[in-house]
């Protein structure tokens, strides 16, 4: 099947700097892709240039297989909802949704049926007739969607619409435009710098750093199986160590890090002798009142707890271990762990599979 | 229309020609007015007849300069004069309006308001006849009552003063309200909090803040002022600025004196223009 | 209200009273009295309309007055066409340091008095002048050419001299406008003329209100420019005001013409309003 939008080798650069460094990427027809990565890295360009407000530098960008480079942005098939939005102030919530439909020269009755119906779609019949700034932020957030979707275009690219939104309304609406995305059946092209806000909507995700893509895959490929020292750091959190490999016996590694701990980890590619990088993660640590209930995992330490830093569901315990590091490791909310507390000794440990490590650059 | 949607070159190029022909446009009288202050001719005319400074520094007829006519130079300070007079006072009252309008809520407020913007969209002629109709009122009145003959009321400096100062006032309210508008009124209150009293407050803390509001309002007051043709022209009694005394010399026909003054007073108000930019990037 | 409060409100409410008061409300007043009278003999005065009859049935007096309106309103409508494109190009496609200067630029001229900007009209213009020059030089005129004293020239000076009044107010309202709304007006689908008529005008309309209002009062109330570029026919009703006042002394006369002049630019100041819906508050604070 054609992709609905392929970017090939796309470059952008900007006196000396390349913003996108050749870049190429394909999303299949009815996908959630997001393109997730730190600000200044990239991802905005290639929205634009997508858009048609930005010329590539050299590479071509391709819609439902064809090249779209020579065509103007009022021309293309894709639509984009801006970062703030952009609804027109001038113009009531109905006039906003028809603008597009107008420049079709579509009938005026056709318009108000379509309109209604776009309304209908978002949840919020009968507002055409309201002012813009009349909109509660979630409100404005669907009639923007809602302007763009009336024009049915292949593509609909979404600029970090949810940064202006507040944080519950933002958790609130990340579910409600994957269920938009899917009651529309378009394809989706989405960029945050938000990981939670990529990892809940998407199929696929992007992480870009520097102008290029680190890796694309689904949000578990991301999370579980990082490619790059980058994404491990930017997907989710990580106790990190710095050390050298001792010992190389295909994926399986054993290491010690700077600090003097030895560890037992899992990474491609690397040999003895060779500097790396390891990533933990503190919800892959587990927490245990003795050294038995630890025998199965490869990695096993003692040490005292230093803090507790409650967070509901997201809680966290410090632990200094015997090398004088502190690893933060998440508090099962079992009730198990309920009298811990501050100076208690503690055992924690992981499985080699959980400790990615990558060479050091 | 903006850069990042691709426009077809001619049409830049009609654009970006159109915007140059605007800045001739702009450009073009004064340009001529300042190179024929040069001219070594008694019409500030082609045929182009050689450089000169007679008509600034030129001492004896027929170039009598700038610097050397009596006339020109009594009445540049009589311009100065009357801008000083109405650039203090305007502010005053519109830092005082500013004030007012900021910080009281009362009756009748919005009407006062809408009254204050008034004398914006007031020709200034009109203004100009209608202060002079009243104020020979007032005088014939005095004089009917008690014999007096006050000759302030009649056109005259004061009344150049007052009818100019009648509408810069508004200008100045507007500038300075702009200004304390973006004040933040808990400076205030910290102050109070640290011990001063109201008054305290206000000198140390919220003037110092509407300064450069208040330094630029006096400049534009100032230049308002010696610029002032229409009012002025309904009031002027026997002392005539300088816009006035220029003008009946241009009715009577020009010679390059009159570039030459105009030169000048370009540059004046350039300078002036140029210190307020540049005081308040410092600010 | 506390009581030094009060104190400070009546002591800053006295200046703005006294300023309105003495010279613009009773002024003004007292200007309608005396535009209703009529002189009888020496020092004897009856109230009458006969002024405003006068001015209504004499067809100079009357023809100079809607001349002037008409004028002053082309002249508006000419300095909106010709500052709209620009305002548009200082706003929105000129970027940092050229937006900066081209903005200074435009406030440059306006510094300098109307009676220079006039006089080097004169100076370009007149029979013997730059402009006259130049077409004989080049041989589109064998002799000089008079191209002061007439309506074209005049409308040249009116809109010159107004002309800031209108690329202000007009830059600051199209700055305001967004990128993005006019990016999202073409990735809709829109052309550059949609986008103009449907985005930018009605997103301009309160630069362009209030633009169009002091541009209009200022060609309306203008006396050097008329004088100074018109011809003997392009009489303006700033000059009649002016004759009636200081050259034939009759003052009731000159009275009755401020008052038409000053209703004149009240019904059209306050049409111009209604029209759009907007409050002189918002066009002119």
């Amino acid at each position: 099947m054609t992709p609905d939008l392929e970017c090939v080798d796309l470059v952008k650069r900007f006196d000396d700097t390349a913003a996108v460094n050749n870049v190429s990427f394909s999303v299949p027809p009815g996908s959630f892709f997001s393109i997730l990565g730190p600000s200044g890295c990239g991802k905005t360009t290639i929205m634009r240039m997508i858009a048609g407000f930005l010329d590539p530098t050299s590479g071509d960008i391709r819609i439902k297989g064809g090249s779209v480079l020579d065509t103007p942005p009022n021309k293309r098939p894709v639509n984009m909802v801006f970062q703030h939005l952009a609804l027109f102030p001038m113009m009531t919530i109905a006039e906003n949704i028809g603008y597009g439909l107008r420049r079709r020269g579509m009938a005026k009755g056709e318009i108000g049926r379509k309109v209604d119906e776009a309304l209908d779609r978002i949840g919020l019949p009968g507002i055409g007739a309201r002012k813009v700034d009349e909109l509660s932020g979630g409100q404005k957030q669907r009639v923007a969607i809602a302007r763009c979707m009336v024009l049915e275009p292949d593509v609909l690219l979404l600029d970090e619409p949810l940064g202006a939104l507040d944080l519950k309304l933002r958790e609130h609406m990340k579910v409600e435009l994957k269920a938009l995305q899917a009651a529309f059946d378009t394809t989706f092209v989405y960029i945050t710098h938000d990981q939670s806000e990529a990892l809940v909507m998407s199929d696929q995700i992007a992480v870009m750093n520097a102008g290029q893509f680190e890796q694309v895959g689904t949000g578990q490929d991301l999370y579980y199986r990082p490619d790059t020292p980058f994404v491990a750091g930017f997907i989710g959190e990580s106790n990190r160590w710095k050390g050298r490999i001792e010992r190389a016996e295909g994926g399986n590694l054993q290491l010690r890090t700077d600090s003097g701990l030895a560890i037992r980890a899992t990474g491609m590619g690397l040999s003895e002798g060779a500097r790396a990088e390891i990533f933990v993660r503190p919800e892959s640590i587990r927490l245990a009142a003795s050294a038995d209930a630890l025998a199965e995992f490869d990695n096993q330490l003692t040490g005292t707890v230093t803090s507790l830093l409650f967070n509901g569901a997201a809680s966290r315990v410090l632990v200094r271990d015997t090398a004088g590091e502190t690893l933060e490791v998440t508090l099962p909310q079992s009730g198990e762990f309920a009298s811990l507390k501050r100076g208690d000794a503690i055992h924690i440990g992981w499985g080699a599979g959980q400790a990615s490590c990558f060479e050091a650059s | 229309m903006i850069p990042t949607i691709p426009q077809s070159r001619s049409f830049r190029l009609v654009y970006g020609g159109y915007v140059a022909l605007f800045f001739l446009y702009l450009a073009l009288p004064l340009t001529v007015v300042a190179v024929f202050a040069f001219n070594d001719s008694q019409f500030p005319s082609l045929p182009w007849e050689g450089f000169t400074w007679n008509w600034f520094f030129g001492e004896e007829r027929p170039q009598i300069g700038v610097f050397h006519e009596r006339g020109i130079l009594r009445s540049v300070g009589t311009s100065a004069f009357v801008a000083l007079c109405v650039a203090v006072l305007s502010v005053s009252v519109g830092t005082t309006n500013a004030f007012l309008f900021n910080r009281y809520e009362f009756r009748g407020k919005g009407f006062l308001y809408v009254l204050m913007l008034l004398p914006l969209v007031i020709p200034g002629i009109v203004l100009g006849i209608s202060i002079l109709v009243f104020s020979s009122t007032l005088a014939n009145g005095l004089w009917d009552l008690a014999q007096m003959d006050v000759q302030a009321l009649r056109p005259g400096l004061l009344l150049v003063i007052l009818g100019q100062f009648s509408f810069i006032t508004t200008i100045a309210t507007l500038v300075i309200s702009a200004r304390l508008q973006k004040f933040d009124r808990t400076l205030e209150e910290a102050a109070l909090n640290l011990g001063a009293d109201r008054l305290t407050a206000v000198r140390t803390i919220t003037l110092p803040f509407l300064a450069p509001a208040m330094i630029g309002a006096v400049v534009v007051a100032f230049l308002m002022s010696f610029e002032n043709f229409n009012t002025t022209l309904m009031l002027v009694g026997s002392d005539a600025p300088l816009t006035i005394a220029m003008f009946d010399r241009l009715k009577e026909g020009s010679t390059p004196l009159l570039n030459a003054v105009s030169l000048l007073l370009m540059l004046g108000s350039s300078l002036l223009a140029l210190l307020v930019i540049l005081f308040q990037r410092r600010g | 209200m506390r009581n030094q409060s009060r104190i400070t409100f009546y002591l800053l409410l006295t200046p703005l009273v006294l300023w309105l008061g003495l010279l613009i409300i009773i002024p003004h007043i007292d200007m309608l009295l005396i535009s209703l009278r009529e002189r009888i003999s020496f020092g004897v005065y009856e109230t009458s309309l006969s002024q405003y009859e006068k001015a209504l049935t004499e067809p100079l007096y009357l023809r100079t007055f809607w001349r002037t309106a008409v004028m002053s309103v082309l002249a508006t409508v000419i300095t909106l066409l010709i500052a709209f494109p620009v305002a548009y190009y200082i706003a929105k496609m000129a970027k940092g340091r050229l937006q900066q200067v081209l903005f200074l630029l435009c406030l440059i001229p306006f510094y300098v008095s109307e009676l220079v900007r006039t006089f080097g009209w004169m100076i370009l213009l007149r029979e013997t002048g730059l402009i006259s020059s130049l077409l004989q030089w080049v041989g589109l005129a064998d002799q000089p050419v008079e191209l002061l004293y007439t309506d074209a020239t005049m409308m040249v000076g009116l809109v010159y001299t107004s002309m800031l009044f209108m690329v202000v107010p007009l830059v600051t309202t199209l700055e305001s406008l967004d990128d993005s709304v006019i990016e999202a007006g073409y990735d809709l689908g829109g052309s550059g003329f949609s986008v103009l008529r449907e985005i930018i005008i009605p997103h301009a309309m309160p630069g362009i209100v209030s633009g169009c209002i002091v541009v209009f009062m200022l060609s309306l109330g203008n006396y050097l420019t008329p004088t100074m570029l018109g011809g003997k026919d392009s009489l303006w009703f700033t000059e009649m005001i002016y004759n009636q006042f200081i050259v034939r002394s009759n003052w009731e006369l000159g009275a009755a013409f401020g008052f038409m002049l000053l209703v004149l630019s009240s019904v059209i100041v306050w049409g111009m309003l209604r029209l759009t819906g907007r409050t002189l508050k918002e066009t002119m604070g």
